[in-house]
């Protein structure tokens, strides 16, 4: 077992494992934000008791923020390594000519989504832990709408969550069916996993882009 | 027909190299690469030159000798040959061709175009192999039905010939398609089956011990290999793997 764990294998089944993790909690955040544009008040009740249920304040979430710390570490740490595996560089490398752009470049990807999680941290995770820790206000299951919606006014932050979907786009296209092969999954089903990965690397950046673009085109007017 | 060479020079293993350009003329399309290669160093010879130092044996796509990284590519720009296999007709008159060793931190360069590769050998010897009496006594392995799909599998995965493309191919020099392959046409076989955990965890072991890169599935190693050695031997590996080491 000790050896497992120091193995490239178990990495990159680490990589693997986080990775579909965050794949499924996206498909959740998703659904949960596209009730914003249909139907502000059920985005309110279910942002509301995300926010204040036991079992997710206190077990979901601390798993899904350990789920994406492991996972930028390890590809963090595995990128070093893998930079230290070839020391001296090719005058000439053709890269283009054997593996797709996304897959030889998931770090650039992954970096630009760590570094809109930072902002999507500041944006509502701290604000939610001050408002309800730091300044102790009372439960308000009506707010978080209007708050969400205001969060879309500025241009500048909506592009910058356009520019970053973009990139958990591509992240999204490699790394998704790429899990299944790191857990040793090649199979007859292989196809399908591939095909069911670009729809979902497609779609799910897409209906984040389509909310944020909606909000920041319907600003609520007091 | 007229070629510009730039060639990775480097006097010995301590040794710093360069990129040193040559010219050839009268070079023709049914030349192989290597042969190409030899006109050189007889010119090289003849001005009283050292000649480039590059790996060659049987110069017809089976040793796996040959590993020269050509304008950015192991073994050219050529699907599924080495570069023995390769022909100048491939290229055009006039071209620049830049030609590199094999680049990993784990098969350093001996000399010019040569680098040590037993690497594979020390992964091959961890477990690459069956522990059979071959004393003469030894069972026809006819005598054990395999599944066609499985035998067919294992041969694909057996014609690895371990020349090192796919981890010069590979962005992060990653060793995983090699060790697979070898990983791969044992445990397929009842006759492997006999050793399969203890060999995948050993030659994994050995491969991580070598200093190779992650695998990070960008499938370099796969479009690169000279014999086609398919990605499902590395899914194959990973299973074998981790059942092996959470069996204990």
């Amino acid at each position: 077992m000790s050896s497992l764990i120091k193995s490239s294998i178990a990495r990159k089944v680490v990589m693997a494992l986080s990775g579909l993790f965050l794949v499924l909690f996206l498909a959740l955040h998703v659904t949960i934000n596209l009730t914003s544009v249909i139907s502000p008040d059920t985005f309110n009740q279910w942002s509301h008791f995300m926010g204040y249920n036991g079992l997710v304040q206190y077990i979901m979430q601390p798993v899904l923020i350990i789920g994406v710390i492991v996972h930028f570490v390890m590809g963090i740490v595995l990128e070093f390594q893998n930079m230290q595996a070839r020391t001296i560089k090719y005058t000439k490398y053709k890269g283009a000519a054997n593996a797709p752009w996304v897959s030889r470049n998931m770090i650039i990807t992954g970096l630009v989504v760590l570094a809109f999680l930072g902002l999507h941290f500041y944006d509502f995770w701290i604000h939610e832990m001050t408002y309800k820790y730091i300044e102790v206000n009372p439960e308000d299951p009506a707010r978080y709408y209007t708050e969400t919606v205001e969060k879309f006014a500025p241009v500048w932050r909506t592009i910058l969550y356009v520019i970053s979907f973009g990139l958990l786009s591509l992240h999204l296209w490699h790394g998704f069916a790429s899990s299944f092969q790191s857990m040793g999954l090649n199979n007859k089903y292989t196809p399908s996993i591939k095909s069911f990965t670009k729809i979902y690397a497609i779609v799910i950046p897409l209906v984040f882009v389509f909310i944020a673009i909606y909000h920041h085109l319907n600003p609520i007017t007091h | 027909m007229k070629i510009y060479l730039k060639i990775w020079r480097q006097k010995d293993a301590s040794s710093k190299g360069k990129m040193v350009d040559y010219t050839l003329d009268g070079i023709e399309g049914d030349m192989s690469f290597l042969e190409m290669l030899d006109i050189l160093n007889e010119d090289l010879i003849a001005k009283g030159e050292v000649p480039v130092e590059f790996d060659h044996d049987c110069r017809e796509g089976i040793c796996g000798t040959c590993s020269l990284q050509i304008n950015g590519r192991p073994h050219g720009p050529d699907r599924l040959i080495t570069a023995c296999q390769l022909h100048m007709r491939s290229f055009k008159d006039g071209d620049t061709i830049v030609i590199e060793p094999f680049r990993a931190k784990a098969f350093p360069v001996i000399k010019d175009l040569i680098v040590d590769r037993n690497a594979f050998e020390r992964i091959q010897q961890a477990g690459g192999f069956i522990s059979v009496n071959t004393s003469g006594r030894t069972a026809d392995a006819n005598n054990i039905p395999i599944p066609k799909v499985n035998a067919d599998k294992a041969f694909n995965a057996a014609a690895c010939i371990g020349c090192g493309a796919c981890v010069a191919a590979c962005k992060n020099a990653s060793a995983m398609l090699f060790t697979s392959a070898k990983v791969s046409q044992f445990a397929l076989l009842p006759q492997g089956r006999v050793e399969a955990a203890e060999r995948v965890q050993n030659m994994v072991r050995q491969m991580d011990l070598e200093g190779f890169g992650n695998c990070t599935n960008t499938g370099a190693c796969e479009i690169e290999c000279p014999k086609g050695i398919s990605l499902e031997n590395i899914a194959r590996m990973n299973r074998e793997y981790l059942s092996a080491s959470l069996k204990g």
